[in-house]
């Protein structure tokens, strides 16, 4: 694409109303007959198929114009009307035009006086306040529309009635009278140039009588092509359909005319005339039928196709389909780097680049385009310089083909590893939706990704397919590369934080390796290190006798950027009262010095996704994004392969607790029961206190499920108690690789309190939820309380309780993406236009500024360290830590 | 070697123009408690001011759409769930994505309008003294203290059954209940007994009595108008009053009028964006839009950074008046036609803008994307190019 296609062509764009002359002017065909084709398929001449109006048919030639299908844009003709109609679409402005106007001299009525203020006024505004003169518009509107007396020629004004769609009526003393179109139009008429401007409606480019249609545009074929089914039949596009009745009913009107046919007569065909014209302008006008298809379905006319999410804006103007794309299936791939994406071959074959030839590369070329295009690394089409396009999958002798390629010559050779591609899942809610990624031409028919993408395109692998686009020009690769490549947006501009980062198994990996119990041997750490494609040297062992032995943390240490200093808390911390920072028993305070891993595990709050001030952050901010693309890639292989020779399973033996654990939750939850009787009863006997601002029923509610909660926490602390350390499920929980404590006393202890709409279960039956418990009963178990632990399974009660319970979560879902989706395109379409401007202010599409300096200090939330311009401690102790090295 | 307090804020002196206000500040408070030289003070400021540099947007960047897409993408994962407890747990209070549309809508009244009122140092502390505030705010009707209001038909009366309880806990008479009903002229107000109060009206008219039994329950006997109930809270070391119900302008009438004592009026707050707007002014609103909309989005422990949120409220802020984010605010007082039709309700757009004969000048992102142009943003907003001449150089 060159410079010239890439440049601004188009500089504005006008609107305006076709005047009668215009139409005729532009038309190149009156259409008279109201049919489309004659017995033998051909056009008929006038009719609405007219050959001259455009072609559709390929191989034929335009009979205005003389150019194919491609080129021939397609013609307007016109229809001359008998007798005039309202446009639809005008009838309210027509109805306010007749309301402000004199009928007798057409001006506005207002007092030379009013008039000439107004006008000062619209100058005025014109020059400094262009935004208010809607205002001054509505303004004069309303203050005419209330006079009763013209005050330059002295008439009374009737009142005017608007009937919808299209009736004036004026009501007279001795009764309403109608306003035919032709009257309206003569009133119109009248009204001059300058009191048109005064009511906002530029007489340039909409004359008021212009509303009232003398003449019709005909739209070109192109607009309305007809398709012929599969059985010969030609079926006509809807517009046709309605153009036909008009044509229909608009001769038959004139002939009656012509004929002298009775008054009564003509006003019916003339009222006939007018539905068929506001339906084929809009069919959904309310107080009219629509107007159907031979099949009862409502035809879509002009208005039907604009609007909407399926209309032409939405759908073909605001979006458009493109080249150069493939979507499939996708599945996870550890291997590969994070800015990589597995391409099957099937797909690399079919997408290409258009490569420039030149000195430098025309004997890879040739290659390419000698391996043609069923072959993997190979090319589909060449392009001469003077535009031919030689497509390489029919001739027999490719190699022809390359010898005479030359400098200048296109070759459109296939995508191989290297190349920059797009990447995009939907929804896409945020830029880090598409982003750029590396092909990777891999085998087998899905897209591979690395894991720690998964988080920024919300994607996982149960059956999501992803879409990827090739850029095609020099420009388009190169912003491709240097802004959108995955590395470049790791650091999430929502919070200013790493969105991407370890997940699930990676973290798991991380505690289960850097847990100060894990001790490596020669082998192993060798065998990690392999996997991580570390070159370099091993450090000393840990532990020399009687055998040498590493740790995890030495492992992990080699691959932080030399400099790194950090510490915090880690996911695993208990949160004792006092922490003892370094001397946590539990490992759980990470120390990082120059680099190495003193002390705490690696879990979701050092490498996890989504955490902002977290080790991964800091190597990310710190020491750039080709070091955080390092560490992901390559660190976090040793996670992997860790978890990989170590083993991490769950079952249900995982879950086992000792009798005695048993009876103790049995006491917890049959104790709560006690303390919701007493509660129950206390109720009844009318000794409950309400809380202030509550009912009685509300107290009890409330503190019902207070208790059960408490309940339910103290079942689950009592199971968690007796878990291990090497519990796989609590590994989980605690590192934040998946699922939570919560999720895990519910396995082993009790499953709690089910909830609709915040509320205990109470609906079902009269005063009960099912029929086996007594009505009036507001205990526990009435009520959707599961004491059940899913390890031992539900009771059948319980089990209906919580199937509930999910199905309001399902529900919740379903509407919430809904309602989301739609406050989100209202905030993109609002916020679309605003960026910052080269002096620093924040400004919308007009120019309008909107602030001063970007977010009060001009700092770049993707920019920021979680939101802070700049870190100040990390700043000081860079300083100080150099001078003291010194 | 020390440095002093006035020699660190001399070097920071200098970069007063050239550094947010926050991170001088804290440089100053950070600086202070070390022990460095001079050398290593410049040198911090200096290496601040760089990482501070690097830290700015550049120009083009589309905030607009970044904003709108880190508001707009959590929106996925907020709860649907209406009420929730926000601190106070007597009162229920919208949160989660209905509030955050109802803010970014710019609604007239929120589904659950609420005050936050401070006290002053007086009354702050003392849970006796917050709650004879609160009694004063709170609207108290006659239906609040009555047991019954009934209508009886045959002397055509509504006859008032107070509830001895409840005139007690809210300190008001039978008397005072009488005096009220007086002053409103409704008929003859006469006590029987204690507790009853009957009102002979004039008229015998069912449906008359039916109505005038209405306002009979609905007159208000003391409090602020819209604020039906009051809860204190203790917060930290104070007491503060939270309401069902918002009126910051009867709140500040009654303060004015000194009916209203102990409120410290630079701290009331309300969640009604229209009703700050309209008494404190448009800046007022500005901050509110941040403040709630903050709120929401921290209570579901969604992390977003305020600048985007400031930049919405900006944008609804920006001409004087609140303007809701979407038909009939921003997107519809856009320039440009196309952008408008494009969003919603085409027709009556397109139509408009011929007769008024408009002209879209295509400096949107909307418009561009419609006609195939690049757009303004990023990299498309750059309009220079250079012409080579064969060979390399320049024209």
């Amino acid at each position: 694409m060159s410079f010239a296609e890439l440049a601004k062509t188009i500089k504005s764009i006008k609107f305006g109303v076709l005047s009668p002359d215009e139409i005729r002017k532009m038309s190149v065909a009156v259409i008279t007959t109201a049919d489309t084709y004659d017995e033998d398929g051909m056009p008929i001449p006038s009719g609405l198929m007219d050959p001259r109006l455009g072609t559709i048919e390929p191989g034929q030639r335009c009979k205005t114009c003389g150019n194919r299908v491609g080129q021939c844009p397609g013609h307007f003709g016109h229809i001359e009307l008998a007798r005039p109609v309202i446009h639809v679409g005008f009838a309210k402005l027509i109805y306010t035009l007749l309301r402000a106007t004199c009928w007798n001299c057409g001006r506005l009525l207002l007092t030379d006086q009013e008039f000439e203020r107004y006008k000062r006024l619209l100058k005025v505004y014109a020059e400094r306040w262009p935004h208010l003169i809607r205002k001054l518009n509505e303004d004069v509107l309303k203050k005419a529309m209330k006079v009763a007396e013209c005050p330059r020629c002295g008439q009374p004004q009737y009142k005017i009635r608007f009937e919808k769609p299209t009736s004036y009526y004026e009501e007279r003393e001795e009764g309403d009278y109608r306003l035919s179109p032709i009257e309206v139009r003569a009133r119109l008429e009248r009204i001059p140039d300058d009191d048109l401007r005064l009511i906002g409606i530029n007489p340039e480019a909409a004359r008021p009588e212009w509303l009232v249609l003398t003449v019709l545009p005909v739209p070109p074929i192109s607009v309305r092509p007809s398709i012929t089914l599969e059985s010969g039949v030609r079926s006509e596009d809807d517009l046709t359909h309605k153009l036909v009745d008009i044509i229909r009913i608009n001769e038959r009107l004139r002939e009656n005319i012509e004929a002298g046919a009775p008054q009564l007569i003509i006003e019916d065909l003339w009222e006939l005339l007018q539905y068929h014209v506001t339906t084929y302008f809009d069919n959904e006008t309310s107080g009219i039928p629509p107007a159907r298809h031979r099949s009862g379905r409502p035809l879509r006319t002009l208005a039907q196709r604009l609007k909407g999410k399926e209309g032409r804006f939405r759908s073909n103007l605001s979006g458009k389909r493109v080249d150069f794309s493939a979507r499939t299936v996708i599945s996870p791939d550890p291997n590969i780097s994070m800015n990589e994406v597995g391409v099957p071959i099937e797909v690399a074959k079919i997408l290409t680049v258009p490569e420039r030839v030149n000195k430098f590369n025309i004997q890879e070329l040739r290659e390419l385009v000698i391996r043609g295009p069923f072959e993997h690394p190979g090319a589909n089409y060449v392009i001469r310089p003077d535009g031919r396009r030689i497509d390489l999958r029919f001739p027999k002798d490719r190699t022809a083909i390359a010898e005479s390629l030359d400098v200048g010559y296109i070759v459109e050779r296939h995508i191989r590893d290297g190349d920059v591609v797009l990447f995009n899942r939907q929804p896409s809610l945020h830029r880090m939706s598409i982003m750029a990624h590396r092909v990777k031409v891999l085998p087998y028919k899905t897209f591979r990704l690395n894991l720690c993408v998964c988080p920024p395109y919300n994607a996982d692998f149960d059956g999501d397919e992803m879409n990827l686009h090739v850029p095609q020009s020099e420009e388009a690769r190169a912003e491709a590369q240097v802004l959108m490549l995955v590395q470049e947006q790791i650091l999430s501009p929502r919070y200013g934080g790493p969105i991407m980062g370890a997940i699930q198994d990676y973290i798991s990996g991380a505690f289960m390796l850097t847990y100060k119990s894990t001790l490596l041997t020669r082998e192993e750490v060798a065998h990690l290190l392999a996997a991580a494609n570390y070159k370099g040297e091993i450090p000393k062992p840990a532990i020399v006798k009687p055998m040498e032995l590493w740790t995890g943390k030495q492992i992990v240490s080699l691959f932080f950027p030399r400099g790194l200093n950090y510490s915090l808390k880690a996911s695993f911390c208990l949160k004792c009262s006092e922490c003892m920072k370094e001397d946590c028993p539990h490992d759980s305070y990470v120390v990082i010095r120059q680099g190495k891993l003193l002390a705490g595990v690696l879990d979701k709050k050092s490498i996890g996704a989504g955490q902002p001030e977290s080790v991964l952050h800091r190597i990310i901010k710190d020491h750039g994004t080709d070091a955080g693309r390092y560490f992901i890639d390559y660190a976090f292989k040793l996670f992997l392969t860790h978890i990989d020779g170590r083993g991490f399973t769950i079952g249900l033996d995982e879950l086992e607790i000792p009798e005695e654990a048993k009876v103790r939750i049995k006491e917890i939850l049959k104790e709560a029961e006690r303390k919701v009787r007493e509660l129950i009863e206390s109720y009844h006997r009318g000794e409950l206190e309400a809380l202030p601002g509550r009912t009685l029923e509300e107290t009890l509610e409330m503190q019902i499920m207070q208790v059960l909660a408490e309940a339910r926490d103290r079942a689950g602390d009592v199971a968690t108690q007796y878990l291990g350390i090497k519990n796989s499920a609590l590994i989980m929980a605690r590192t934040g690789a998946r699922g939570n404590v919560l999720n895990l006393a519910q396995m082993m202890a009790c499953v709690g309190q089910q909830s609709i709409r915040g509320e205990r279960i109470v609906r079902g039956y009269i005063n009960r939820t099912l029929p086996h418990f007594k009505p009036g009963d507001l205990g526990a178990g009435a009520r959707g309380f599961v004491y059940s632990c899913y390890r031992d399974g539900l009771s059948p009660i319980e089990f209906f309780f919580h199937a509930m319970g999910g199905r309001e979560g399902l529900v919740d879902t379903a509407v919430r993406t809904s309602q989301s989706g739609y406050m989100q395109r209202r905030l993109i379409n609002a916020l679309l236009d605003v960026r910052v401007e080269y002096d620093g202010t924040v400004r919308t599409a007009g120019g309008f500024i909107i602030q001063f300096k970007y977010g009060e200090d001009g700092v770049d939330p993707a920019k920021s360290d979680h939101g802070k311009a700049v870190n100040v401690d990390k700043i000081i102790e860079k300083v100080l830590g150099e001078v003291i090295e010194k | 070697m020390t440095l002093g307090l006035k020699a660190i804020r001399k070097h920071l002196s200098k970069y007063k123009d050239k550094l947010p206000k926050n991170v001088l500040d804290e440089l100053e408070e950070k600086l202070s408690k070390l022990d460095i030289s001079e050398k290593e003070c410049k040198r911090i400021i200096e290496e601040i001011h760089r990482a501070y540099s690097r830290a700015l947007v550049e120009p083009g960047e589309a905030v607009g759409t970044v904003a709108a897409q880190s508001i707009g993408e959590p929106g996925t994962q907020m709860t649907l769930r209406t009420f929730h407890y926000a601190g106070v747990r007597e009162l229920n209070v919208t949160l989660g994505l209905p509030r955050l549309i109802e803010i970014v809508d710019a609604r007239r009244s929120p589904s659950t309008p609420m005050m936050t009122i401070y006290l002053d140092e007086d009354h702050r502390y003392d849970k006796e003294k917050a709650r004879e505030v609160a009694k004063k705010i709170e609207t108290i009707t006659v239906e609040n203290v009555s047991r019954s209001v009934e209508v009886d038909f045959l002397t055509s009366s509504i006859v008032v059954v107070l509830d001895e309880k409840v005139l007690r806990d809210k300190d008001i008479s039978p008397e005072n209940v009488a005096k009220a009903l007086e002053k409103q002229k409704f008929g003859d107000v006469q006590l029987e007994g204690d507790m009853v109060i009957r009102i002979t009206a004039q008229t015998s008219d069912v449906n008359a009595l039916q109505k005038l039994r209405e306002k009979v329950m609905s007159l208000k006997l003391r409090g602020i108008k819209g604020i039906n109930r009051v809860v204190i809270q203790r917060e930290r070391d104070e007491y503060v009053l939270y309401t069902d119900g918002s009126n910051l302008k009867g709140v500040f009438d009654a303060v004015e009028r000194g009916e209203l004592k102990g409120v410290d009026v630079s701290r009331v707050m309300s969640n009604n964006i229209h009703e700050i707007a309209e008494v404190l002014g448009i800046e007022a609103a500005r901050a509110a839009i941040i403040q709630e909309a903050m709120k929401v989005l921290e209570e579901q422990g969604l992390d977003v950074d305020t600048r985007h949120v400031m930049l919405v409220a900006d944008l609804m802020t920006c001409t004087g008046r609140v303007r809701q984010i979407g038909r009939h605010g921003v997107s519809g007082e856009k320039e440009s036609v196309l952008a408008r039709a494009a969003f919603e309700v085409t027709v009556k757009h397109l139509l408009e803008a011929s007769a008024r004969g408009e002209e879209d000048p295509l400096q949107g992102v909307t418009e561009n994307v419609i006609v195939g142009q690049p757009i303004p943003l990023g990299t498309g907003l750059v309009e220079l190019f250079v012409t080579a001449a064969p060979g390399g150089k320049r024209k």
